[in-house]
This record gives C-alpha cells, sequence and structure tokens, in this order.
C-alpha cells in the first residue's frame, strides 16, 4: 500500500469516525447516544476506498468479517457497561481492559470458523 | 423518552478531545487497511468494527458528566460513571444494528451499486439499533 493511500485512508478514517463521535455527544438521553459509538464509521471510511483498490469482492468478503467484530463489539460493550455499573470501575480502566474481550471473541470465531 | 439536539456540548469539548478521536479513528482504518492487505480480506475485515475510539469517548463522556456536577457544586458523584456505562449500553444496542450493516453489505455489494448499497446499509444500521433501543426503553418500563 502506497504511503499516500495510508495518509488518505488515516485522514478519511479520522474525519469520519469524529463527525460520528461528536453527533453523539450533541444527543439525548445518553443511552441514545451511545448508538453511535457503535456506528460504521470505519466501514464507511474504508469500503469505498477498497473498493476502488481491490473490487468489490473484496469488500464484500471484509463486511462478512465484519459481521462477527459487530457481534464481539456488542459483547464488549455489554461487559464495559457491567464493570462500570457492577464493578464500579472507572470508564477508563473498564472500557481498556474489555478490548481483551472483544479480541478473544473476533479471534476465536475467525480460527475456528472464518479461517 | 425524548430524543433532543443540545448544540452546546460541542463547545464544551476541547480541541485535543477532537483531535484523540481523530488519531485514534484514522489510526484504526489504516491498520485495518494494512491487516487486510498482510493476512487477506476474512481476517481484516474484523476490524472494521473494532471499537478503537470507544475508550477515548467513553472517558471523556465520565469527564463530561462529572466536571458538570462539580460546577452545580456536587463533588461527589457517580454519576460520570453512570452516564459512561449507559454510552456502552447504547452502543451494545447499535452493534447490533452494525451487523445487519455489515450483513447487508456483505450480501448486496456485489450485485449492486456500491453508493446505494452504503447509503441503504446506513440506513439499516439506523432504523435497527433505534428500534433495539425503543425496545429496551419498553421493556425497562415494564
Amino acid at each position: 500500500m502506497l504511503i499516500t493511500q495510508l495518509i488518505f485512508r488515516f485522514v478519511v478514517g479520522g474525519l469520519v469516525v469524529t463527525a460520528f463521535a461528536a453527533l453523539g455527544d450533541v444527543l439525548k438521553p445518553k443511552s441514545f447516544a451511545g448508538l453511535f459509538g457503535a456506528a460504521p464509521s470505519v466501514a464507511l471510511a474504508t469500503v469505498g476506498l477498497t473498493i476502488v483498490a481491490e473490487g468489490k469482492i473484496y469488500a464484500a468478503i471484509e463486511a462478512r468479517s465484519m459481521i462477527v467484530g459487530a457481534f464481539a463489539f456488542c459483547a464488549y460493550a455489554t461487559l464495559c457497561s457491567r464493570l462500570m455499573i457492577r464493578n464500579r470501575m472507572h470508564s477508563k480502566y473498564a472500557s481498556t481492559a474489555a478490548l481483551a474481550l472483544w479480541l478473544i471473541c473476533a479471534l476465536g470465531v475467525w480460527a475456528i470458523a472464518l479461517r | 423518552m425524548k430524543i433532543t439536539f443540545d448544540l452546546s456540548t460541542l463547545a464544551g469539548t476541547r480541541w485535543y478531545e477532537y483531535g484523540v478521536r481523530f488519531l485514534f479513528g484514522g489510526a484504526i482504518t489504516v491498520i485495518a487497511g494494512l491487516l487486510a492487505k498482510r493476512f487477506g480480506p476474512i481476517f481484516g475485515g474484523l476490524f472494521l468494527a473494532f471499537p478503537a475510539i470507544f475508550p477515548a469517548s467513553a472517558t471523556l463522556v465520565e469527564k463530561h458528566e462529572r466536571e458538570k456536577k462539580w460546577k452545580a457544586g456536587i463533588t461527589n458523584t457517580t454519576r460520570g460513571r453512570q452516564a459512561a456505562a449507559l454510552d456502552a449500553r447504547g452502543a451494545a444496542m447499535g452493534s447490533i444494528g452494525l451487523a445487519c450493516f455489515a450483513w447487508f453489505v456483505w450480501k448486496l455489494l456485489p450485485v449492486w451499486n456500491a453508493g446505494v448499497v452504503l447509503l441503504v446499509a446506513l440506513s439499516l444500521w439506523l432504523g435497527v439499533s433505534v428500534l433495539v433501543w425503543q425496545a429496551s426503553k419498553k421493556h425497562s418500563r415494564r
């Protein structure tokens, strides 16, 4: 991948993710705003670029794996919420520690079923 | 429950807080692309749903709520953490919509126009997420 492509990906990804996060900031109640924490921002930023560089089939294969990533995200966010409420853990530590669950779920399904 | 917009929260967000999200967002977009290039699209696709900016967002939600309470003279509060936990619950609901987005793109991208697929998939994400959120509100009211 060329350095200019990487820079372009970085800028587009950063802008789309920041835009969805800002939208989540202005919405109330908080549980509704949270929906935007799981917006398909990275996918929107990359699918177009992937189609241009690799084609539609390649992007569709990525989307199939993304389904697994999304369910891992659901498990991750549920654990975060529980750690903050039940275990009274600071959001910074809860949301960072729970990333291990996302990796276990996503990579586990990949190793068992997708690979 | 009524859904409202409060644009004043944008003014309360510092420039570096947007910068952090931009950096994490940009970084995961590049990393997902590089992983797909190195290990193939099946592996790289997983990272299109990686919660890259969630830790930064949750921390900011907690910080902003705590600061709001401090300004109101309440120093001993758990409101910040509760707000972050609610944000996480919302994200869990949104991730069901995210799975629907990915399913739609997987099934229809090879046969439809890419722009139309992404637009409909985005609407599907929003529609499913809002439906799940409404259902959970109705359930919790019982």
